[in-house]
């Protein structure tokens, strides 16, 4: 199973700031091994984000995006204490989620 | 133009091409620290952070243990500032450890692996995952804030730091390569990367208080070996032993140069 994220969600003004890091190898599909072998592509293919169960983020990636992601977004409409939740899928299936609360 | 005449405008298109060069570096060198201070804002070290904190307290190895009692410097299970004491001597193994070296010694006797189980995957690579980049991830960042301070009292320690010492200046290889070629000498670089001298304390501060690091090159956090082993590859070395005294010794005069610098790592690195 794929590691937990690292979640910071805090208030900047009337706006929540929302920096996620995720752990993933991000392959691109394109490099090879030590063999010479190609190593499959396996990426992060869409990302949402809620708060308080509304969707506030959709993104779909591609394998342009970095190994180890780092996303930082800005959303209207949350306040202390509320949930923000991160969900990735990637191609392989995998999923992921993780919360964090508003500061 | 008389030939003094156009003597004078070459020798001005030079200073002016020298002028440019100047600039157009010292902007480009703002432009990396623009980069670093971005990236170093979210480090991905943080992942390893999180992960060599569950490995600390998760029982593992035939005596299913955790390594929650291990003395990592400031006394059995104290993970705070301990980073900032290393490397130093341990009565119990009657030697001087840095860190890797004294995990290797807590996975051998609290949690009954051998040498070779407990070094085996020390640098990790993609899913290969190591658990000494994680353990030694977490506990160096515990140290964040805190000035290194690492004793050369015992006759031990200075012997570890003369050795260093000795390794650091050391002239051999194929390039008649020492440590000190690149890190002995103010303001030389390579390509864009400074090169701190090493021998001068702040430099030697600035630059192992913010190893080990997550290096954005290779997609992981390298611990302060793996440096070492990176700078004796490209001096045409041999490859030194894991843990062994004599990556223990370089540490050793590395930390004691860099004393009184306030740890802040991991870092980000290139």
């Amino acid at each position: 199973m794929a590691d937990p994220m690292k979640i910071r969600a805090r208030m900047e003004g009337d706006l929540v700031e929302v920096k996620v890091l995720m752990a993933h190898e991000m392959e691109t599909g394109l490099r090879k091994d030590s063999s010479g072998k190609l190593v499959p592509a396996w990426f992060i293919q869409n990302v949402t984000a809620t708060c308080n169960g509304k969707t506030v983020l959709a993104a779909e990636w591609g394998p342009a995006v970095s190994k180890n992601p780092f996303l930082s977004f800005r959303f209207r409409g949350g306040k202390p204490g509320d949930k923000v939740a991160i969900s990735w899928v990637d191609n392989h299936g995998d999923k992921r989620t993780d919360e964090a609360t508003i500061s | 133009m008389n030939p003094i005449q156009r003597a004078v405008s070459l020798v001005c298109a030079a200073c002016a091409l020298a002028a440019f060069g100047v600039h157009a570096q010292s902007s480009t060198e703002q432009e990396i620290e623009k980069y670093r201070q971005q990236v170093g804002e979210e480090n991905p070290a943080e992942l390893w952070e999180m992960r060599g904190e569950a490995l600390w307290k998760q029982p593992r190895g035939p005596k299913h243990a955790s390594l929650e009692q291990c003395d990592i410097g400031l006394g059995p299970g104290v993970v705070k500032g301990a980073y900032t004491v290393l490397p130093k001597y341990f009565a119990d193994t009657g030697k001087v450890q840095d860190l890797e070296s004294r995990l290797v010694t807590c996975m051998e006797t609290l949690q009954g692996l051998t040498r070779e189980e407990a070094t085996k995957n020390h640098f990790g690579s993609g899913p290969k995952r190591s658990p000494m980049e994680a353990l030694v991830a977490y506990i160096t960042s515990e140290s964040r804030g805190i000035p290194m301070h690492v004793s050369v009292s015992r006759p031990e320690e200075k012997e570890a730091y003369e050795i260093g010492k000795k390794m650091f200046f050391y002239r051999a290889g194929p390039h008649d390569f020492a440590c000190a070629t690149c890190h002995g000498h103010p303001n030389l670089r390579i390509r864009l990367q400074d090169l701190p001298n090493l021998t001068d304390p702040k430099d030697a501060q600035r630059a192992y208080t913010t190893w080990p690091g997550y290096r954005v090159s290779q997609g992981e956090v390298r611990t302060m070996q793996h440096r070492l082993n990176d700078c004796y590859r490209q001096q045409r070395f041999p490859e030194p032993g894991y843990a062994s005294d004599a990556v223990t010794a370089l540490t050793m005069y590395l930390a004691v140069n860099a004393n009184g610098g306030k740890y802040n790592g991991p870092a980000v690195k290139r």
